[in-house]
């Protein structure tokens, strides 16, 4: 069994080949912060990057045997890449594929904590993607809707808690003033920024082992926003 | 040699097997109009998530229709630019995970060269040169094609494209859209003739169309009781006459013997009455593709690609995608 995981949803490309408990290999790489370019690049990256992966750890591609992806929320045009290329190299495989929500693997890696872990992600335009989730036994246990919403409204409601809480993801760094104002709280810092593709394999190691697939055709990012255009149409 | 195409450039998502760039074995194209028909106008967010949803099912069609699995075929080709930044993404992607899970080269192929190559799936015959004019709602140009690899623009438009003045002028006009259908359904209950709104750049090798959109809206402002197939006609036979003028005078410069039409406004009935006409007047040849092969589609891109990757070879899978991609 090797799987492929695959996270876009971030400004980096995130992956990890691996089997169960086992990983295998991981690659990370910064597609850079601009905006205009970091849209096209990971359409560069990704594909040269899965098969160097699978050249460094001695696979082929056709050894894959199921595919697990980010799904978002994050930027639309990584997500696009990245879900596009899981979805349709599964379907070409002819193997499982696997959907996790990004903010999941944000959470993962910092489950060691009693605090509640916050999973923000830079959203752009001035919102985050956030979700609030509690450490358990052997993973996290999401306890809040994924929402999209102003730093100041997700601290506002953080406040209103009470709990002791563990921040990650680069969405606090970016708003850094706005949640310096939280008491009880504590930053992950870098190394918990981005969605983990090694989270990945450990997450969908479970969903397989319960075959818990979906038809890569209904595989699709997880947006939390809809287009300018509906929103305006909407409105009026 | 059999390849599939991608194409998910604008509101098409479309996918097609073709043998040696010209039979094609299937091609099924998901039309989004239904999704963009609200906003008057193709909104990119709302074709980026459509493509994203269909692309795995048109996919799979296309190889069902042809009979064949898709390590079978000898290359995997996808539309790279121009268009849509957050669609192009889509078919690219696709394009590459098949060429990863097959070992299939990869070609990355420019949409306004495919449109010229929609003449060959047609007519496997053709030999170059040729005037082309390639017209939608995103480009107006006419393309003299010296041979395979070799082309000039020999004139574009400065502001809008026509298939976009017929959108407007639709919209304007209470007709809905897309807009070129609804004009061409109503033109023939309407007189051409009635008005007669201008004809821009005259004697120059560029087209534009904003100006005419002005004078429809200022003509039906100033006579409300216009028959509205009366305008409808004559605001066509207006953008026909200016995209014939320039075809021919291109033609004429670069005593192109063949004509050729491409895009989704190539399908306009009177454009092809009169491009046919002013073929037959001056003893040219005239290659008219039929609807399905001028509006987007995936067999352009995979006859494109067939000659492009016997001339160039494959396209390295670390090429992205270009919106502003140029022929030239
Ligand atoms: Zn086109």
């Amino acid at each position: 069994m090797l799987v492929l995981a695959i996270d876009t949803a971030t400004p980096r490309v995130a992956l990890a080949l691996g089997d169960d408990g086992h990983v295998a290999g991981e690659l990370q790489l910064a597609t850079g912060t601009d905006r205009g370019r970091g849209v096209r690049r990971h359409a560069e990256l990704l594909a040269p990057a899965i098969r160097s992966l699978c050249d460094q750890v001695g696979a082929e591609v056709v050894d894959i045997s199921a595919v697990a992806v980010g799904i978002g929320p994050g930027m639309f045009t990584g997500l696009r890449v990245g879900v596009t290329t899981a979805k349709v190299l599964a379907q070409t495989l002819r193997v499982p594929v696997v959907p996790v929500p990004s903010l999941d693997l944000v959470a993962f890696p910092a489950r060691f904590t009693s605090r509640l872990v916050v999973a923000i992600l830079d959203a752009r335009r001035r919102e985050v993607f956030c979700a609030s989730y509690r450490p358990v036994p052997g993973g996290v246990q999401r306890v809040s809707e994924y929402q999209v919403l102003p730093p100041a409204e997700l601290v506002a409601e953080l406040a209103g808690g009470g709990a002791e809480l563990l921040l990650v993801g680069d969405g606090v760094s970016r708003y850094r003033d706005e949640f310096a104002t939280l008491e009880r709280a504590e930053v992950a810092g870098p190394a918990f920024d981005a969605p983990s593709a090694v989270a990945l394999l450990e997450v969908a190691a479970g969903r397989l082992a319960r075959e818990e697939f979906v038809n890569a055709a209904d595989v699709l990012p997880m947006y939390l926003r809809q287009s300018d255009a509906e929103i305006n149409w909407e409105r009026v | 040699m059999r390849i599939l195409g991608i194409e998910t450039s604008c509101d098409e998502t479309a996918a097609a097997v073709v043998e040696d760039g010209r039979a094609i074995h299937s091609s099924v194209v998901s039309s989004q109009i239904d999704l963009h028909a609200r906003y008057g106008g193709v909104v990119p967010e709302i074709a980026s998530r459509a493509h994203v949803e269909l692309i795995s099912d048109v996919i799979a069609e296309a190889t069902i229709e042809a009979g064949v699995e898709l390590r079978d075929l000898d290359a995997v080709a996808a539309c790279h630019g121009p268009g849509l930044a957050g669609a192009l993404l889509v078919g690219v992607s696709a394009a590459k995970a098949i060429s990863l899970a097959t070992g299939l080269p990869y070609v990355g192929v420019n949409h306004l060269e495919a449109h010229l190559y929609a003449a060959w799936l047609a007519d496997p015959d053709l030999e170059p040169p040729l005037a082309v004019l390639i017209v939608s709602g995103g480009h107006t140009m006419v393309v003299i094609m010296e041979d395979h690899g070799r082309y000039r623009i020999a004139a574009e438009t400065v502001d809008d494209a026509a298939g976009e003045a017929f959108d407007k002028v639709a919209r304007f006009l209470g007709l809905g859209y897309p807009g070129g259908p609804a004009i061409d359904r109503l033109a023939p209950s309407g007189d051409a003739t009635a008005i007669r709104f201008p004809r821009a750049m005259p004697g120059e090798a560029a087209f534009s169309f904003a100006g005419l959109k002005t004078a429809v809206v200022n003509h039906v402002r100033r006579n409300p009781d216009d028959s509205v197939a009366d305008v409808a006609a004559s605001f066509q036979e207006a953008v026909v006459d200016q995209l014939v003028d320039k075809l021919v005078a291109a033609a004429d410069a670069a005593d192109a013997p063949t004509l050729a039409l491409g895009g989704g406004v190539a399908a306009n009935t009177r454009l092809r009455a009169r491009v046919a006409e002013v073929a037959a007047a001056d003893g040219r040849g005239v290659f008219l593709p039929s609807h399905e092969l001028c509006t987007d589609n995936g067999a352009m891109i995979a006859a494109a690609a067939w000659w492009q990757l016997r001339a160039h070879g494959p396209t390295p899978l670390d090429h992205g995608t270009d919106p502003n991609l140029r022929l030239v």
